[in-house]
């Protein structure tokens, strides 16, 4: 049963109507088990009035109006009229952003990540598994970590696998934080497959980076075999592969370029070495860590890479000896693609510290805006339901009390998919046990 | 009971007198300094209110006044401090910077001595790589001292040491002249994991206060034996044998070493509470205290500060508790609250971290000032280390450990400018040769800037 679970959901999911996948022609017969959400077309009508919109798509509104129907953002501008019956939320003085998407985090997947057995399902020791590793599977809506992270205007988050003992670490999904369960939950699954080069594939793959790149290598040959030869391979009539079926059909959304390959590297050598087994088997690259981004910043931008970063990386490593608080300022500059992410469960919510940081040191802050909220849905594939407040897409909407990026502001009202989130927490309901001490 | 006085001033005085011949005693010297004036400014001086449009003297390495205005001597720097904002130098109380130095690696690792869970015998000083180039970015943050412990996997961590953050070749270079040594202690589960999981004692609470209690009365005892050969003469024939670990923890009871406790859980806190009465020492400060709100009267009655974090929680069971208002609740009640890092990251922006906590209060309807906030980074911390007399505040005598920040430095915009240690300008973000690389990020890398 777990094994048909994992192969159904290796299967490509996409939302959009026009990458329907036909049927593969060849067996094994494959569905999706783990369809995305789709939005919801009940839900309340609510106009957020008079409030600095942020669309991210395009420039700002002064006292704008954002409507939200249907689950669905229905009209962004200065003059929207506000239909009769609509909840009208004035936010005068307030900011209005996207919802923001971040991305390297474990949430609903891991609920206490040390000595809490039980509640950690980032990584497996079943060594018979490692494309095939998927998230979407253990994920769970009722988190506490998820109301924590939401109220602070975080509403979808990439969620990615951690380990599975080799350099194919599995496959990442985007999930909302609205608290519902698969497959509502759901965004996008897979959206990413997570691989690891530099240091970290090193340590998986016998102590040398260079190991790890043939390790991928192997793995992508051996998978774009497999695809040309199914019913040889159902047959026993075909080479043995290195790794399982499962693995193999995972890896088939990369080669054909419907999923990005993220590679976590840091060193400039590795993010180049990278680049060149993007460019051998012709797939999409993320840049995932990438702290010495800025030194090839050039060759990023001329190969169209995008990157997601910690902005806040600046500790000397050796495989990091360039990190710098300018890496945001800098990739930006060079016309990189860039998103910010925490790379932090708990603490996803420093994702608006960690931006306003990348302001701080040069980043501008519309670059920081798109960084957190339209650059990463584009790079999972989600840039059609989330990312901009634009007329169609999921109404993940945050009114801010200030400049979102302070930190002395926050939220006042969260959506995710038209539905105002509940401020209450476990955090918050501590707070009202012990705000006296009786 | 006077009689019980006298032992314990006589015991301290003899420890006093070893300091003295203290091998490993600071060898730091103030580097050069010019008179400076701040004006225009807006001060937090962490011992009053703010003064709006105020200046600050500093000269021969000391704060020699602070107010709305102050006498210039002749030859003096004069820095036009308009639209920005001036504090204390940052303490942190809680780093592990030289002993888990950059890079991460296997042969950097010497924060935790993991062969016994009671290593109160070895010392951070032992360790501290001053060519840590993380002190170099700490004091790009505004950090001038910081107390560097070892780490939590030991009921009995081993001493901690206190640094000024200045360019030094060696760690007896850096540390801060006349302040006391920490002992790091540690509860909960670090040391029941580590040990627990090699099939040794402790591998539960239970066994965590049974290795705290057999380790103090064995230092109760080892005191007395001293004690009884002070007061029988002194005979060096008949001199005890020295034991390095129990003569640690004697200097706890004696007042001289300053428990830096690392305790999440707020039980545990009063159990250490407890055993500190039942041996008799001083806990200075919880450290993480990540349940410090839940017990914040019990603080506030046995006068123990609570070095915590602004929004670390979650990363295991005994941190699930933690909440953003806990700093928010220890200061509205009263006790001493410190923002700690633990973090070569955190103490970049210790001063962002209070902005959090800032937030955190004030949605809980705590009303809290910058002239509150400051207190959390500078002379809180420095109570808890046992420096408060020499720095901590901005007030006339005190050392010049000055931060000029580029605008309020609750904002995230705004970074530390000007970094003073002693009245020495030691970083300054706007004069690369002011800037000081450590020699490991020499040659690698010329290009970097961070």
């Amino acid at each position: 049963m777990k094994a048909a679970l994992a192969l159904a959901v290796s299967v490509l999911a996409l939302p959009q109507p026009q990458a329907a996948r036909p049927a593969a022609a060849q067996p094994p017969a494959r569905r999706a088990a783990v369809p995305a959400s789709r939005p919801s077309t009940a839900g309340e009508t609510i106009a957020i009035t008079n409030a600095r919109v942020l669309p991210v798509s395009g420039p700002a509104i002064e006292r704008g109006t954002v409507l939200i129907q249907s689950g669905r953002i229905a009209a962004v501008g200065a003059d929207v009229a506000v239909p009769a019956g609509a909840r009208v939320i004035d936010a005068t003085g307030k900011i209005l952003t996207p919802g923001w998407l971040d991305a390297g985090v474990q949430t609903g997947i891991v609920e206490i990540p040390s000595s809490a057995e039980g509640t950690d399902d980032e990584a497996t020791t079943d060594t018979r598994v490692s494309a095939a590793f998927t998230v979407v599977d253990s994920f769970n809506g009722s988190s506490t970590v998820i109301p924590v992270t939401r109220i602070e205007g975080i509403t979808r988050q990439l969620v990615t696998p951690s380990s599975t003992g080799n350099v194919f670490v599995g496959q990442a999904a985007v999930m909302d934080l609205s608290g519902d369960q698969v497959p509502d939950a759901v965004t996008k699954a897979p959206a990413a497959m997570i691989a690891l080069m530099g240091e970290g594939g090193a340590a998986v793959a016998g102590g040398a980076r260079a190991t790890a790149i043939l390790r991928m290598r192997e793995m992508l040959e051996d998978a774009r075999d497999y695809a040309a030869n199914r019913a040889a391979f159902n047959s026993s009539q075909r080479r043995e592969y290195v790794r399982s079926r499962l693995d193999l059909e995972a890896l088939q959304p990369v080669l054909k370029g419907q999923e990005p390959l993220v590679v976590q590297a840091q060193r400039a050598s590795d993010l180049l070495a990278a680049i060149r087994l993007a460019h051998e088997f012709n797939v999409r690259l993320v840049l995932m860590g990438a702290a010495e981004a800025w030194m090839v910043a050039d060759q990023l931008s001329a190969a169209h890479v995008p990157v997601v970063i910690d902005a806040l990386t600046d500790i000397p490593g050796f495989d990091s000896l360039g990190a710098t608080l300018e890496n945001a300022a800098r990739l930006s500059k060079a016309g990189v693609s860039l998103a910010l992410a925490s790379f932090d469960t708990q603490n996803s919510r420093t994702l608006r510290q960690q931006a306003g940081n990348a302001i701080a040191y040069g980043l501008s802050r519309d670059a920081a805006l798109e960084a957190v909220t339209l650059a990463p849905a584009r790079f999972w594939g989600v840039a059609d339901r989330v990312g901009s407040l634009e007329v169609g897409k999921d109404a993940d909407v945050v009114v801010w009390s200030g400049d979102p990026f302070e930190l002395t502001t926050g939220p006042e009202h969260v959506f995710i998919k038209g539905r105002e989130m509940s401020p209450d927490t476990r955090q918050t309901e501590l707070l009202k046990r012990y705000r006296t001490i009786k | 009971m006077r009689a019980f006085v006298l032992s314990l001033l006589m015991a301290a005085t003899a420890i006093a007198a070893d300091q003295q011949t203290n091998p490993y005693a600071s060898t730091y010297q103030p580097l050069p300094s010019r008179p400076t004036v701040i004006r225009n400014a807006t001060i937090l001086t962490a011992a009053g209110p703010v003064i709006e449009r105020g200046a600050v003297l500093l000269q021969n390495g000391k704060v020699a006044a602070v107010g709305q205005t102050v006498n210039a001597p002749a030859d003096a720097v004069i820095i036009d401090g308009s639209g920005k904002w001036v504090t204390p130098g940052i303490i942190d109380d809680h780093s592990h910077l030289g002993v888990y130095a950059a890079p991460g690696i296997e042969s950097l690792a010497d924060g935790n001595e993991l062969t016994s869970p009671n290593t109160a015998e070895v010392s951070a000083e032992h360790a501290i790589w001053p060519q840590d180039p993380q002190f170099d970015l700490a004091r790009a943050g505004g950090v001038t001292a910081m107390e560097i412990l070892p780490g939590s996997g030991n009921l009995f961590g081993g001493r901690g040491v206190t640094l000024k953050n200045v360019p030094s070749r060696t760690a007896d270079g850096m540390k801060f002249p006349g302040a006391p040594y920490a002992l790091k202690i540690a509860c909960g589960e670090n040391p029941m994991r580590v040990y627990g999981s090699k099939g040794q004692a402790p591998a539960t609470r239970m066994g965590n206060v049974a290795g705290y209690r057999k380790a103090w009365q064995s230092a109760v005892e080892y005191r007395d034996q001293l004690k009884r050969w002070r007061d029988q003469g002194s005979d060096p024939a008949k001199k005890p044998s020295r034991n390095l670990q129990l003569e640690t923890l004697a200097g706890v009871l004696d007042g001289e070493i300053r428990i830096q406790n690392h305790c999440y859980r707020a039980d545990e806190m009063a159990t250490m509470i407890d055993i500190s009465k039942e041996f008799g020492f001083k806990i200075a400060s919880f450290h993480h205290a990540v349940e410090a709100y839940k017990i914040r009267d019990l603080l506030v009655a046995n006068n123990i500060c609570a070095s915590m974090w602004a929004d670390w929680w979650g990363f295991k069971l005994e941190a699930y508790d933690g909440i953003r208002q806990n700093i928010a609740l220890v200061h509205e009640a009263g006790g001493c609250a410190i923002v700690h890092s633990d973090s070569a990251d955190g103490i970049q922006r210790l001063n962002q971290e209070a902005a959090k906590a800032m937030r955190a209060g004030a949605e809980a309807g705590i009303t809290l000032t910058p002239a509150d906030a400051i207190t959390w980074l500078t002379i809180n911390p420095a109570k808890a280390v046992g420096i408060d007399k020499q720095t901590g505040s901005l007030e006339p005598g005190k050392n010049a450990d000055v931060v000029i920040w580029s605008g309020n430095p609750f904002s995230v915009y705004t970074r530390a400018e000007q970094v003073f240690v002693d009245g020495a300008l030691l970083y300054d973000r706007n004069d690369p040769s002011k800037q000081h690389k450590s020699d490991f990020m020499i040659g690698i890398l010329p290009e970097v800037r961070r």
